[in-house]
């Protein structure tokens, strides 16, 4: 099976056309350096996203924290995820990159607030 | 059993309710939307009409003549800003300043005084931006501005402390006519009195209909009108009026009482009272007509639309007892110049009501003055500095455009705001060059907080207006 | 009245830089001015990630970004920080009147840098007829509304634009549970970062409809549907093209304006077409000790191009003062 991507790494937006077996890349062209290869392997085999969101803070100087996984998780856990980050409370204060959920849903990325949040 | 109810919370419902609550009566306005001053009056253009341009011996002559007398006492008694700014209406032909001489004859019959035809040079002096084609204007000093939801806010809010209950969210959905008073019947109650008035507005006529006088019917003239940033405050110094057409007084230049110029309206005839929607033909028609009048009026300087319904019937107003259904009195058709008269057709509204059996006997004590709300943005720095060391709130600015801090919110609320445009229209908080784009999100907390209303129950103007769908909790 | 050395009118990412760099580069007197109750303006709701390739090397969140930025502030004493600090007034003197709760302070300064960001352009500005029901916002109002408050603005949603700033808050508002179901661009090509077109349309399965314009909202108390049209290359509708989308919520990103109605009210000529200051050097103003920097100067794609040309308005503004003495 034959693909295009538009790669993301950097501005050049090269058009790449990848050749798919067994859910594996084969082979890629249209890259005009090695990041391009990298991407559609990974968009391929493995798509992945950094997911940054808000969680509901309690008795904090404001009401919602931002957060991020600190790691990029699978893309199709997405959606998921952002419902269970709906779930969690903060009740604490919090620094940037304290973590708030270690190993979010077994995924190997920490959910760590990304902004520093007194408490009331 | 009420003496009487008032249909209609625009400005005419407003002033009669004020007006009547001088005597010692029962009296309740019926107000459909959530708040008052949301019809007609919310997209009123806030001009106080020196009376020119009608026929002598019309109802809108004489109490638009009256009425720009009468509102400059009320303005005064209840802390309502009201600016007497003058009125020009131009001419750019000699053809033209012949018809300026006829309407100064016409005005001079209707009472209206200190008219005087200016010249090229006067007008270079005193409008320096109109456009140098224009060879003559008639100006009239009497020509004034207020801001029409705040007359009606304030004028609703001093009959309630003189007596008259408010009911709004109420729509009149029937009315019985029984032996010696009507039945009333909304769509959250019940009310009796001895006397109805109908100031509803566009609906006035399906009001009517109610009690089975439908000789009339109020048909929309919708109006687009565009505002400018508050920066073009001064771009005119007077109200500026091209020669009026048939059906209305033309394109204008406005000065506000908020600061911002209004350009507009449009006049178009359309069939459905809920129509209130703009668009670029509105837009360009009226930059075209304006730019005649004041070529540097820059399309970018405009920072918001709406249109506003007129509603009209026949070519003047009606105010009459219906002597088929005794006790009912009609107020319909009020178009402009409404505004200007509604304080005249709330004198004339009380001598009918008189003269078919109501008593009008004065309370002793009658609550006149009003204390004036704070506007920081036309509060001077000595001032502002006083108020804002002692309610520290006045300090606390949340709309950064106009300029609104959190205790005129606050206030506003605490007179009945319950909604965004509640705010905005008391406040100007939104009304701004960004359009509430910073602000909202803070006057939602303080709705909020105040009303102790949850914010997916918040809303816009009332009705389904909701503003948020869910909220994180 | 007291005298300052240095006042820098807003706290986001372009004074808090050019705060830091004026104090680095010797100026001792800094009052730093912010409307707010905290540091770091519009960045504090852009919880995505995009942020600091450029200045930190590494990709950051807004607010992870402005933190970087507060904590050297809070470090550096000669910087005074006052919050909830509202500018009424500026004169060409360089005389400052500002609010906050409970008082009125006026303060004369030596130099002054104007950082004051940007406002969106409105649905009036963008053209669309209709009626003017609740549901539509700015793209940055509705931003503000779930990153700040936690709260949804609609649950069927069209967002028109295709900028940044609208790709990413139609994945945001996806995220948080409603239905995007399109984004409308006028333009032939989108203006935003293809990484964003993947990420946040294409991951969701979002149309992106390009060369066309919404052509008129509906609905009486809420929005209830758009028109959709195609456009021609003068972006007027091509006759036959339209089509309906049914929504309760329009988010309009259409552009940013850059805020200097304080530096025009002190007298600067300001260019009417960009709204920024007609200026022949970069941060510069017709008034002497007058300095814009930051989106008020000129709107950047990146914060990154904020930060480093607001450390250079700082360090303009430390050689004015030099030369000054």
């Amino acid at each position: 099976m034959r693909k295009e991507f538009i790669c993301i790494e950097c501005p050049n937006s090269c058009k790449l056309v990848v050749d798919i077996e067994n859910d594996k890349v084969v082979n890629v062209t249209g890259n005009k350096c090695k990041k391009g290869e990298t991407y559609a392997k990974c968009e391929v085999e493995n798509p992945s996203r950094v997911l940054t969101s808000i969680v509901l803070a309690e008795g904090l100087e404001i009401k919602m924290v931002p957060v991020r996984t600190n790691k990029p998780i699978a893309k199709k856990l997405i959606l998921t995820a952002a419902e269970e980050i709906k779930k969690i409370r903060i009740n604490n204060s919090v620094k940037v990159g304290d973590i708030i959920v270690p190993d979010f849903l077994n995924t190997g990325a920490d959910l760590v607030a990304t902004r520093e949040v007194r408490n009331e | 059993m009420l003496d009487i109810i008032i249909i209609g919370g625009g400005v005419v419902g407003t002033a009669i309710a004020r007006e009547l609550s001088r005597y010692r009566l029962k009296i309740a306005l019926l107000e459909k939307e959530i708040e008052v001053a949301f019809g007609v009056s919310k997209s009123n253009s806030g001009i106080i009409h020196p009376g020119t341009q009608n026929k002598s011996g019309s109802l809108k002559g004489k109490l638009c003549v009256e009425g720009n007398t009468l509102i400059r006492k009320i303005a005064s008694e209840l802390g309502i800003d009201f600016q007497e700014v003058g009125q020009l209406i131009v001419a750019f032909n000699d053809e033209e300043v012949i018809r300026l001489k006829e309407i100064k004859v016409e005005g001079e019959k209707l009472g209206i005084k200190n008219m005087s035809i200016v010249d090229s040079a006067w007008l270079q002096e005193n409008e320096p931006n109109l456009s140098k084609e224009v060879i003559s204007a008639l100006f009239i000093p009497s020509a004034g501005i207020i801001s029409p939801y705040r007359m009606a806010y304030d004028l609703s809010e001093n009959a309630a402390k003189n007596g008259v209950q408010i009911y709004t969210d109420n729509k009149v959905e029937k009315i019985n006519v029984l032996e010696k008073r009507f039945e009333v019947i909304t769509n959250k109650n019940k009310y009796q009195s001895r006397y109805v008035v109908n100031c509803a507005g566009l609906f006035a006529d399906e009001i009517s209909k109610m009690v089975g006088i439908n000789d009339f019917v109020i048909s929309p003239r919708k109006g687009q009108e565009f505002l400018l940033d508050k920066k073009r405050e001064n771009i005119t110094n007077h109200l500026i009026f091209p020669l009026p057409s048939k059906t209305s007084k033309g394109t204008l230049v406005i000065k506000t009482s908020d600061g911002n110029p209004m350009i507009g309206p449009t006049a178009e005839e359309i069939e459905d009272k809920h129509d209130l929607a703009t668009d670029d033909n509105g837009l360009n028609e009226v930059l075209n007509s304006v730019k005649r009048l004041v070529p540097s009026i820059n399309e970018r300087d405009i920072i918001a639309y709406f249109a506003g319904l007129r509603p009209t019937s026949g070519s003047d107003f009606i105010i009459r007892h219906e002597d088929k259904v005794p006790g009912f009195v009609n107020v319909a058709g009020i178009q402009s110049p409404g505004l200007t008269a509604a304080p005249a057709i709330a004198v004339m509204v009380s001598d009918i009501l008189k003269n078919n059996g109501l008593n009008l006997n004065k309370k002793l004590f009658f609550r006149r003055f009003r204390k004036k709300t704070v506007h920081l943005f036309k509060t001077d720095n000595a001032q502002m500095r006083k108020i804002i060391k002692k309610d520290s709130g006045y300090g606390d600015i949340v709309c950064r455009c106009e300029m609104v801090s959190k205790r005129e919110i606050e206030e506003a609320i605490e007179r009945g705001a319950k909604t965004l445009d509640g705010v905005k229209f008391r406040t100007r908080a939104q009304a701004g060059r960004c359009h509430g784009g910073f602000c909202t999100t803070r006057i939602l907390k303080i709705l909020s907080e105040k009303l102790n209303i949850p914010f997916v129950e918040l809303t816009k103007r009332g009705g389904k207006s909701k503003i948020v769908v869910k909220e994180r909790t | 009245m007291i005298e300052r050395d240095l006042v820098i009118v807003g706290g986001g990412p372009a004074g808090m830089a050019a705060a830091v760099s004026a104090h680095e580069n010797g100026v001792k007197d800094i009052l730093l001015l912010e409307r707010d109750q905290f540091l770091g303006g519009i960045l504090n709701q852009c919880i995505h990630t995009g942020f600091g390739l450029n200045y930190f090397k590494e990709i950051l969140t807004g607010p992870e970004f402005a933190d970087r930025f507060i904590k050297k502030i809070d470090d550096i004493k000669d910087i005074e920080v006052s919050l909830k600090s509202f500018v009424i007034k500026l004169n060409n003197n360089l005389e400052i009147t500002y609010l906050k709760p409970g008082e009125m302070n006026e303060v004369k300064a030596k130099a002054v840098i104007m950082a004051t960001g940007c406002r969106e352009r409105t649905r009036e500005m963008a053209h669309i007829a209709g009626t003017r029901p609740s549901g539509i916002f700015s793209a940055g109002l509705a931003q503000k509304l779930i990153n700040v408050e936690g709260l949804l603005a609609g649950n069927e949603v069209v967002v028109v634009g295709s900028g940044d700033i609208g790709l990413i808050m139609a994945r945001r508002m996806t995220l948080e549970g409603a239905k995007v179901k399109a984004v409308i661009e006028i333009q032939k090509q989108s203006k935003g970062l293809v990484r964003n077109i993947v990420q946040c349309l294409d991951d969701f399965g979002i149309p992106l409809y390009l060369s066309h314009k919404i052509s008129r909202i509906y609905g009486q108390d809420r929005v209830n549907k758009v028109d959709v049209v195609k456009v021609d290359d003068k972006y007027n509708e091509i006759p036959g093209t339209k089509f309906e989308i049914s929504c309760d919520t329009v988010l309009i990103s259409a552009g940013l304006i850059p805020e200097n109605e304080l530096i025009e009210m002190a007298g600067v000529e300001i260019d009417r077409k960009t709204n920024t200051p007609v200026a022949t050097d970069k941060n510069k103003t017709s008034i002497e000790g007058l300095f814009v920097c930051g989106n008020a100067f000129q709107i950047y794609d990146l914060v990154d191009s904020v930060a480093r040309d607001s450390i250079l308005a700082g360090k303009m503004a430390a050689e004015y003062l030099k030369d000054k003495k």
